[in-house]
């Protein structure tokens, strides 16, 4: 049993900003029993944690998901916690308040299981704020027989390596059926009476398959600086650790009871993720490459998760999420169809991301039928067709132009374009050429539509290379460069006088890109850059406010004093084929020697915009191309047409 | 392509006056974030509503007074415009099966049949409990000294910066109450507040600090306000009467 902290957080909440975020009691949020299994079993309790504050948190769709799966087990019991802002921690560090959940103000400390969702690298530092603000040690090799299991997930538990000290293990792929197979082993453990301990359930996890212990793996290093090799180091561990494959995702119809927060969130929407995974094969994409292979939810899940969402939520604003919405077989009829139905309703639906080849007017009309018109996004991401050729995005300057030219005529007034800085081989001349794009489409607009209050934003990032994509190799453009390319790109806009006031610039300097990189890229060494970052003050690393690159660089030096390597090692060093990468011991299901070729294809299509090496196709609609995925994971593709249409709601 | 005037918007047929609660820990809610809960409550509960007319229809929801961020209230009040005319109790029901527990409907009533005057106008004061740590002869004796004086200046940050402004004014009747644990069995004091709403707004937290400022009395560790009620004033001024009561029948 564990008691409520709330009494003692109450008296305080009144002197921290925004407190709503503290005290839960969200719509559709659970609170149960400490003791919550049928009579004579053992309850397996996890806190989840995203962490960021709650206000990012709480619309992520990860932790949604997995607090609901586990919560519908009436054996097990899950809980939220998040980042605390500096305020709260102050408090709790005078009033000795440890980390508690929202749900039921318990503390953090008494869960079987501390499951951390990381989106990003940047929610490093927190992750060690809320161990030490939760009394657990902040080392895993520390901990006691009473301290929880802290175990990471998302798309940054694929390179663990740079978290390996914090955590005792990490999911790699698909949360909502890997988190069941862990509770039953946590409860089969508990049942026999802990035998052995957490190393013994540690190395349970381990013979999963798709839980990695990086207790139970040796790491040494060459004289070179880079890996030597990554051994397990006792007898049944397995050599490589495989990522976890949800199939079938219609049988997993989730978020039903979606959480609707009283505070303001980053998100205030329903999303439904309407196919997850993509093989657009962009070789900058992390997500494209591990999320493999392709699985739509038909038409018909989506359609009755959308209503559901709606009437449990009171959201009136829908998201159909993916990370390419447009490319879903049956999103024509999708969008007629969720159109037809809240017709004369306030629900607006919106496509987050849309490829420009795969956008089309009667789409995006169905989209904003009932008349609201929010901008359309594109991410050509690479500013000249070169660069395109580089990433593997083939959008010519011509598509996009017809493409903006027809949702202009149709009504649009603003158009946003994502792009990236850094990418390999990129010269100023790839960059300068964002500006003759985003001109090109002005005059466009202005042409087809007679007016001249159209608008056009850029909003560029820094390229930084992730583990198991084709730039895993690649090194990362020094931060002076990206802020000298991105300064002479604004002054070629700016001095253009017909074009300045239509087009609007957003960009971020180089150097959070580059802790990014190093915390994306790194190995068990750069552990203790995050540990002296965070000892040093580092919190909230994504918020511009908030980081501070000379604490980091700081850290790094002390951090990685007397290990031959350094940040610039980590990041804007290339790597060569026979490296051994930190995270090769954690099988995505990529072939690594499909990577390196598509890589040495990225290389030649730069140095040869119009020479053989070619684009790689969608294996959803050319034949396969042996990224490996499939045949190693033992999953396929799995997509439409159902060839089945949404009916009418029926009035109530 | 000329860009075409938005939809005129029918006038709401009903309107409705809602008196919440805002209890336990949703006494942390700020006022934009109840507006926000309680219009997806309006969506969950397939309210009729009436929209404003414009590029972006809003439902038609007016609030009136909301009670600072921290304290509880027993009576919030707001009114809303509809689309159709439904009975007032079922409203009151599905509303409060689709907000979350702690910010509570405690009554519906049509303005067609409420007395007359807008809800603003109706809602002239409010009684306060000001529940603190403090023992109830400390208390008694700072509240004497307050009610000796015929203005008492306090100090607020407000949005416009730094303000001062008389707190005594506002104040009909203050009275600290006999028992001396609270609710919950902890030591302390209970104050029986009636403010009158003026401009700019007194809050009881106001008063506490001007007490302070004239008397010896310390700073509680613990204060809970909560607003029990709000109305019009009794023609004495003494009291509250229900601003959701019917029209007196004239004559």
């Amino acid at each position: 049993m564990t008691a409520s902290l709330f009494p003692r957080l109450e008296p305080r909440l009144s002197s921290v900003s925004k407190p709503i975020q503290y005290v839960g009691g969200e719509l559709n949020s659970t609170v149960k029993d400490w003791d919550c299994a049928p009579e004579g079993e053992e309850t397996v309790r996890w806190s989840l944690m995203y962490p960021d504050a709650y206000e990012v948190g709480l619309p992520n769709q990860g932790v949604q998901i997995l607090y609901e799966v586990l919560n519908e087990r009436d054996w097990i019991l899950a809980e939220r916690t998040y980042a605390v802002w500096p305020d709260m921690e102050a408090v709790m560090r005078e009033e000795q308040i440890p980390q508690f959940t929202v749900d039921g103000h318990r503390a953090v400390r008494d869960f079987d299981v501390l499951g951390i969702s990381f989106a990003t690298e940047l929610g490093y530092t927190n992750m060690l704020n809320a161990l030490d603000l939760a009394g657990i040690a902040l080392h895993a090799v520390d901990r006691g027989e009473d301290e929880p299991i802290v175990l990471g997930g998302g798309h940054a538990a694929f390179n663990p390596e740079p978290v390996a000290d914090f955590i005792d293990a990490a999911v790699l792929g698909d949360g909502e059926q890997a988190v069941l197979l862990i509770s039953d082993v946590i409860r089969e453990w508990k049942g026999e009476g802990r035998p052995g301990g957490r190393e013994e359930l540690l190395r349970r996890l381990a013979m999963l398959g798709s839980v990695y212990v990086p207790r139970f793996y040796d790491v040494t290093y060459g004289e070179d600086g880079a890996i030597e090799a990554v051994v397990p180091n006792r007898p049944g561990i397995p050599y490589r650790v495989t990522k976890h494959t949800l199939m079938d995702l219609d049988a997993w119809p989730y978020p039903a009871k979606p959480l609707v927060p009283l505070a303001e969130t980053v998100h205030e929407r329903f999303s439904v993720e309407i196919f997850r995974g993509c093989t657009r094969g962009c070789r900058f994409c992390q997500a494209g490459m591990i999320t493999r292979p392709v699985r739509e939810r038909s038409i018909s899940t989506i359609g009755a998760m959308v209503e559901n969402g709606i009437r449990a939520s009171g959201f009136e604003e829908v998201g159909l999420l993916s990370l390419s919405s447009a490319d879903h077989t049956e999103i024509g009829e999708m969008a007629t169809d969720l159109a037809d139905r809240y017709e004369g309703t306030n629900v607006s639906l919106s496509l987050p991301s849309t490829r420009v080849d795969a956008f089309n007017i009667t789409l995006a009309n169905e989209f904003s039928r009932n008349g609201r018109r929010s901008g359309l996004t594109f991410a050509p991401e690479g500013g000249s067709e070169r660069m395109r050729k580089v990433i593997n995005k083939m959008v010519s300057v011509d598509d996009l132009i017809d493409t903006v030219a027809t949702a202009y005529s149709h009504g649009w007034r603003q158009v946003k374009l994502y792009f990236m800085c850094g990418l390999p081989t990129e010269t100023d001349e790839d960059v300068l050429e964002i500006a003759e794009l985003a001109k090109r489409v002005i005059a466009t607009g202005r042409e087809v539509s007679g007016r001249n209050d159209i608008r056009c934003t850029v909003s560029i990032g820094g390229f930084v290379p992730k583990p198991h994509t084709p730039f895993q190799w690649a090194q990362q453009l020094d931060h002076e460069t990206t802020d000298e390319r991105l300064r002479k790109l604004r002054e070629d806009v700016r001095a253009d006088k017909k074009y300045a006031r239509a087009i609007g610039f957003r960009y971020h300097d180089g150097r959070p890109g580059i802790v990014e990189g190093l915390l994306s890229r790194g190995d068990r060494r750069v552990g203790k850059v995050i540990e002296e970052s965070w000892r040093a003050g580092g919190r909230f690393d994504g918020w511009s406010e908030h980081f501070s690159y000379d604490r980091w660089a700081a850290a790094a030096e002390v951090g990685l004093a007397g290990t031959g390597v350094d940040l610039d090692w980590y990041t804007t060093r290339g790597r060569e084929q026979d490296e051994v990468l930190p995270w090769d011991h954690l099988d995505s299901g990529l072939d690594k020697d499909w990577l390196w070729s598509d890589w040495e294809d990225a290389l030649a299509a730069g140095e040869d915009p119009d020479g053989p090496a070619g684009e790689v196709e969608d294996c959803r609609w050319t034949p396969c191309y042996d990224c490996g995925v499939c045949p190693e994971m033992g999953t396929d593709i799995q997509i439409g047409p159902t060839g089945q249409r949404l009916l009418p709601l029926a009035v109530v | 392509m000329s860009r075409a005037q938005p939809e005129q918007q029918a006038p709401p047929v009903q309107r409705l006056r809602v008196r919440y609660a805002k209890r336990g820990r949703m006494r942390f809610t700020s006022h934009r974030d109840f507006s926000r809960a309680f219009e997806r409550a309006l969506v969950r509960a397939r309210v009729p509503m009436a929209y404003s007319s414009g590029f972006n229809p809003h439902p038609r929801i007016s609030y009136a007074g909301a009670s600072p961020t921290g304290s509880a209230s027993e009576a919030e009040y707001l009114e809303i415009g509809l689309a159709q005319v439904l009975d007032p109790a079922d409203v009151a029901r599905t509303l409060a099966g689709s907000l979350p527990p702690g910010l509570d409907v405690v009554e519906v009533a049509d303005v067609a049949t409420a007395r007359t005057g807008g809800l603003t106008e109706l809602l002239q004061a409010s009684r306060w409990r000001v529940e603190t740590d403090l023992p109830v002869t400390t208390a008694r004796a700072g509240v004497t000294d307050f009610l000796a004086l015929e203005s008492v200046p306090v100090e607020r940050m407000t949005k416009k910066g730094l303000r001062t402004f008389d707190c005594r004014t506002a104040v009909l009747h203050l009275e600290v109450e006999d028992a001396e644990v609270d609710a919950a069995g902890r030591p302390g004091s209970t104050l029986d507040l009636l403010l009158r709403h003026t401009v700019p707004s007194v809050r009881p937290d106001d008063v506490l600090t001007g007490i302070r400022s004239c008397s010896s009395l310390p700073l509680p560790d613990r204060v809970l306000l909560t607003r029990l009620a709000q109305g019009p004033l009794t023609p004495a001024e003494d009291g509250l009467e229900d601003p959701l009561s019917a029209a007196p029948a004239p004559g």
